[in-house]
This record gives C-alpha cells, structure tokens and sequence, in this order.
C-alpha cells in the first residue's frame, strides 16, 4: 500500500545544503597544490618582473633611440639595439626558410608516407633530434657546413645578386678566386645551424596534430577515389593548418632566442643590414654572451632591457601560435 | 577460418548444427595484400631514380661543368623527380602525375632530415674520436693540461660531474614544483589556476640565455654570491620550470575523467585520487616529459656560461666556486682555436651525445606501458615461436591499461 505524504507535513523539510568546498584531507590537499602553483607563479612571474624593471632605468634614459641606435657603445653612451634585433630577425628567417618546408615534409612523410613498421622509430628519431644540445648542432654549423654555405652563398651572389638581399658588398663574385672569407659567418650560416635546431620541434608539433586527423575523412577522401596526395591536400593539410602555422611559429621563437648556435658562428658586427650572405652580424642572445662579462650595472641593465625586449618578442610569438593552434579545429582536446 | 562440422553429424537430418571455427588456424589461401604495389608499379617507383643516377652522373661529370656532390645530389634529383612525373604520365592523367611527383618531394623531404642527423652525429663523432681512446679522458679533469698537450693528458670527469650535479640540483628545485604545478592546474582548478598556467605557458618563451643573466645579475652581481655550480644549476631551474611545468600539465589534462571520477566515486580522496590513479596512469608520459626536459637542461650552455664559470679541475661541492659543465667545456675549447683542444671539444660532444642518448633511452623505456616490460630478446624469442595468426590477433589487443599517451612531443609545446 502506498502512503502519499499529506499536503504541508514536510514544510519545514528543505533541500539539503550542497557544497562543493573541500573538507578534511581534500582540504589540505587543495591547499598545498595551491601553495605549490602560487609558489610557481611567484617564481616565473617574478623573473617576468623583474627584467621588466631592471629594463626601465634604461629604456627611461634613451628612450625610443634604444630601438634606432644601431650602435653598441656603452663607454660612449651610445646603446641601441637596431642593429641587433635585425640580426635576430634575419638568422631567424633564414632559419624557418631552411626549417619549416623541412618540417613540413617529414611530418607529412612520417604520418602518411612511411611504412608503419618504422614509423615509431622514426618519431623517436626525430624526438632524438629535438634533444640533441645546440652547442652539438653549432659544431655541426661550424665545421662541417659553413664552408658548403659559403659556396652556396657564391652561387646566390653570382646567380641572384641583384635581389638586394643576396648581394655581398665588397666581394666580386665573377672574380677567378672568389674571396671566401666575405661569405663566411655569416646570418646564412648562422641560420642553417638554427634551422637544424628548431626543425625536429617544428616537425614534432606537426606529426602529432596530423596524426590527429580523423581516420574516417582521410577513408572517405580515399573512398571516393582520391590518391593519397589529394587525400593529404584536401583532408590532412587543412585540418592541420593550425599545426603547421603554429608549429612553425613555435619554431620561430626558439630560432629567435638561440644563442650559442649563433655565437660560435657569426662575427660580431653592429650593422644596420639585410645582406644575410654577407660577413657579420649579431643577435640580441650574442650580444649578452658576448658583453656581460665587462659590463657595469649601467650597461648590465641595458644588457637586460635587451634580453627584455627579446623575451616579448618571443612571448608575442609563442603566445600567437598557442592561440593558433587552439582556435583551430586540430586543437580540440580528448578530454571531452 | 575453416569450418569443422564433425563428420558423424551429418548423418543427422534436422538437427541444427553451429560451425564451430578455429581461429587459431592458418588461412586456407593466403589473403592477397591489397595496399601492396604490383610488380608493374613497384618498377614504376623506383626505375625513374635509377635511371635519373646514371643521367645524373653523365650530366654532371661528362656533358656539364657541374662539379662536386651537391650538384650531382641536386641534378639527380631533378631528373627523379622529371622521371617520375614521365613514367606517371605514361599510364595515368595528370592526378597521377601529382601524386607521384608529391609522395617523391615528401620522401625527398626526410631523406634530407634523415642526412641532417646522421652528418651531425658523424662530423662530432668522427672528429672527436681520437681523445676517446684514451681512458685518462673519462677518468682524469683538466688541472695543469694546457690546450696544446696531448691527449695522453687531461680528461672530461670533471664537466661530467660538473653536469651531473647542476644537472641534480636542478631537477631537486623543478621536479617538484612542476608536477605540483601541473597537478594544482588540471586538479584543482578556478580562476588562480588559469592565472598560473598564462604565466608558466608564458615564460616557456624565456631564452635561456635571458634565464642566465637573471640569475648573473640577481645572484652574481647584486648579492655578490661567487659564480658557482649552485648559481648554474639555479638558471637551469628557471629555465626548465616552466618547460616541465607546461609539459606535465600537457600529460596529465589528457588522463581520462572517467578514471578520476571512479575513484571519487569509491569513496577515496582527492589526493590519493592524484597519487594511485591520475600519476599512474600519465607515468609514462611525464618520464618522457621530463627526461626531454632534463636532455634540454644539460645540453643548454648559455645560461651556464653566464652563471657557473669554468674551472679546470675537479670540484664536487656546487657552493664552492667555479665549476665547469659538459657544453661550457666544449664550448671554450672551441673558442681557444687550438686545433687539439677543438679535437677534445669534438670527443666532449660525443659524451655529451652520448649522455643525451642515455637519457632518452631511458626516457623510451620508462615510457612503455606497464603490459609490454619484458625485455626485447624476450619478446623477440616469444614472437617468433608463435604461429602467425595468434600473432596477428595478439597484436591487435595488445596496449592493456595504457590509456594515457605514451609519446609526448620533446618540448611539450603542443595543446
């Protein structure tokens, strides 16, 4: 037999409360964890802090001519870092021009190409590349590489000269001996050695968002008779468009801060040039390799403003290419 | 797949009778491989290059002024890549020709990748073996060896522990905090964590060399500490934090809720939640994250070069004074110019090669799944002995428990 409750017996019966605040050993829990990421946030943003304020001293005493001064001279007062954030622009360039057709290919070649017996190994490898120090890379630039880039250069020079970009002052290229010493160390060379450095991150970010790819439209595409190039166009590519973009950028900001790479390589010139062949440049990262030992607490806060500048520059990149890869469809996560 | 009907029932008329298959049995006709190329086409793939070779050797050493590898590499592949589009042409349209001109490009593409790593791992090698026949070089530090001395004299011991250690106090400092990190940010939640992974995922973008000279001015120069291994493996810390920070929590967003929330749902609570389902189950990604984080912090020069100084001997305690590292070792020698000290440079990056291959290793072993422990001659001898359709079946059951990714990108950078 059912009872029906009788109308106003349970007025004073009201919801039970819900809380979702943590008690006992959740508590604890959810503070210590809270202490440990504020602990974190302390010691990260705190670095962030405090280049920002060693930098305004500097920033406040040359004002806007920090960005236009070429020169390097802190025993003259004269500190600008025009020509080396050219410098760090140009060596990155070069470097992604070299490294993101690179990436792309070897992405494509391991997620779709490559036999799947081997494709692991070969993600390994390409996750071995990534690990591989930079100091490694920059002997590789330097001794085995440079004198190629060098004829390589030669041919840009005598094929290409009159593109602005690849002329080299001071050098014939027609000459019976080519004066190689114009086309060493050069932004070129420099590049190379970075392209190999940040290419298997590059390639990684990729392969990972193309595996992603739903195995459902790559069989549809293939389904409807499309080879597996016009699978790869129509269906991976686009779906990986945020990948690559953002790969690539990620890359970049990498390329952007690499110092000892660069240092073992380029000579040190303060030049206002897009001549990326020619002899000499320098980059913000060589510039602080190469000066903070001498430096006085006036130039070692200039020192910092410009490793300052180049942490936003690369904090614009980095943060571009997670927007990028997260608005796109490819960022979507497992965890639905 | 054969169907065993007992003989003897046949005899039975109206009885229903199941077939019974025995899945362990070898196919009758073996299954024709339907992605695999034909004879035909196989020829079809690899004629052009072979006939671009000897085109390529006639064009470049008898008909052009073209001289040297490089344009011999680049006509060969010229002429491939012409041979290919032709011989595609010849039984298919221009969607065909495509195809085969952009699978060859791709291929193209790794080879190239493929040739990057084995020129690095050979120049390094192949210039730095000489010192690494000698024992003293493992063994011995750098105390009253000139750069010119032989290398009967004069080792690495020394900027291997000096490595080493920065490289521990490093991981005491960031092991911790980064995986405590991740988990106050995929565990906890609200608004504080979304402030804390902005900046963690914002200072991933710091340049080491910039993490360096915090540590130079802050340590170094304000508070007059001496340059030390301590000072080093401090800039190392600042700069792997938020990689590991950033990678674990990577790791760790992708461990499935329905675990977390069978846990709670028994009853147990948030912190053994953490520590026997969610940790467990992202294992093998976070050794991968953060042994590729590690090969990063010792591989990095620039932030040792402002930080630790170089000493020529060997100095175990890291409060001590000046102490040298693997790439800060490396890294002098080949700026000295002197042609046997850039040779030991050359054997000091074979070790550290060596040491990075190490721990990436260890990271891949770390990183397999619980199932598949046994050791690989085992699992070869046990394969072998197993006929080929328990083998195929097996293989497809395989992974067992691992639901949590098994392979993570080496600087975690991806969302």
């Amino acid at each position: 037999m059912t009872t029906l409750p009788l109308p106003g017996a349970d007025d004073d019966v009201r919801p039970r409360r819900i809380s979702r605040r943590a008690t006992g050993a959740d508590a604890v829990f959810e503070h210590a964890s809270r202490a440990v990421g504020a602990s974190v946030l302390v010691v990260t943003g705190g670095v962030g802090l405090f280049l920002a304020w060693q930098a305004y001293p500097t920033l406040e005493r040359y004002g806007w001519s920090f960005f236009t001064e070429v020169q390097w001279q802190p025993e003259a007062d004269v500190v600008g870092i025009a020509a080396v954030l050219t410098g760090t622009a140009a060596v990155a360039l070069v470097a992604m021009v070299f490294a993101f057709p690179l990436a792309l290919l070897t992405a494509l070649y391991i997620s779709e190409y490559a036999p799947a017996g081997i494709r692991s190994t070969l993600v390994s490898l390409v996750d071995l590349m990534a690990a591989i120090p930079s100091i490694v890379y920059g002997l590789w630039g330097f001794s085995l590489v440079m004198p190629h880039a060098a004829e390589l250069a030669l041919w840009l020079h005598r094929n290409l000269g009159w593109i602005p970009i690849f002329d080299v002052r001071g050098s014939d290229p027609d000459a019976a001996v080519w004066d190689a010493s114009r086309y060493t160390a050069s932004a070129f060379c420099a590049g190379i050695a970075v392209a190999a450095m940040v290419m298997p991150m590059s390639c990684a970010v990729m392969r990972q968002v193309f595996s992603q790819t739903p195995q459902g439209e790559k069989e549809a595409a293939l389904a409807l008779g499309s080879t597996r190039w016009g699978m790869i166009r129509t269906v991976v590519l686009p779906f990986g468009r945020g990948g690559i973009i953002g790969g690539t950028m990620l890359g970049l900001g990498r390329a952007l801060g690499e110092t000892i790479a660069v240092f073992l390589i380029v000579s040190p010139a303060f030049e206002l040039k897009w001549n990326v062949l020619e002899i000499g440049t320098s980059t913000v990262s060589a510039l602080i390799a190469g000066r903070f030992g001498e430096a006085s607490d006036a130039q070692l806060s200039a020192l910092l403003a410009a490793g300052f500048v180049l942490f936003l520059i690369t904090l614009v990149v980095n943060t571009l290419a997670a927007v990028i890869v997260g608005r796109s469809r490819s960022g979507a996560g497992t965890d639905a | 797949m054969t169907a065993t009907v007992p003989p003897e029932d046949l005899t039975l008329a109206g009885a229903t009778h199941l077939p019974t298959y025995d899945d362990d049995a070898a196919p009758a006709v073996p299954r024709a491989s339907l992605g695999r190329l034909s004879p035909d086409e196989r020829f079809a793939r690899i004629g052009p290059w072979v006939a671009a070779l000897g085109l390529a050797w006639l064009i470049t050493q008898r008909l052009l002024p073209l001289g040297g590898l490089p344009w011999f590499l680049v006509v060969w592949f010229g002429l491939g890549l012409a041979l290919t589009a032709t011989t595609a042409a010849m039984t298919g349209g221009s969607t065909e020709v495509r195809d085969r001109v952009a699978e060859a490009v791709v291929a193209a593409g790794a080879v190239v990748v493929a040739m990057v790593l084995v020129t690095t791992v050979y120049d390094v090698v192949s210039q730095g073996w000489r010192p690494l026949t000698h024992l003293n070089f493992f063994v011995d530090d750098m105390s009253g060896v000139g750069p010119k001395d032989p290398f009967t004299s004069g080792g690495v011991a020394h900027a291997v522990a000096g490595s080493l250690i920065q490289l521990g106090i490093a991981l005491v400092i960031t092991l911790p905090l980064g995986i405590g990190t991740a988990v106050f940010m995929t565990e906890v939640g609200g608004r504080f964590a979304r402030l804390v992974r902005t900046v963690v995922e914002a200072m991933t973008a710091l340049p080491s060399i910039v993490a360096g000279l915090f540590i130079y001015t802050v340590l170094i120069r304000a508070l007059g500490y001496p340059r030390s291994g301590l000072a080093a493996a401090l800039a190392i810390a600042v700069m792997m934090l938020p990689i590991i920070a950033r990678a674990a929590d990577v790791v760790l967003r992708v461990v499935p809720s329905g675990l977390r929330e069978a846990s709670l749902a028994l009853g147990a609570s948030r912190w053994r939640t953490v520590w026997c389902v969610v940790l467990p189950t992202a294992r093998p990604g976070l050794a991968t994250a953060v042994i590729l984080g590690v090969a990063r912090g010792i591989g990095e020069t620039s932030p040792v070069l402002l930080t630790s100084g170089a000493a020529a001997f060997m100095v175990t305690d890291p409060t001590e004074g000046a102490m040298n590292s693997l790439p800060l070792y490396i890294f002098s020698l080949v700026r000295s110019g002197e042609p046997t000290a850039i040779t030991r440079a050359y054997g000091a990056a074979t070790v550290l090669l060596a040491l990075v291959l190490v721990l990436f290793v260890v990271a891949r072993l770390l990183a397999r799944p619980r199932g598949a422990k046994a050791s690989l001659g085992a699992r070869l001898v046990t394969r072998l002995g197993q006929a080929p359709s328990v083998r195929r079946r097996e293989s497809g059951t395989r992974p067992g428990p691992a639901t949590a990714p098994t392979h993570v990108p080496t600087t975690g950078e991806n969302r």
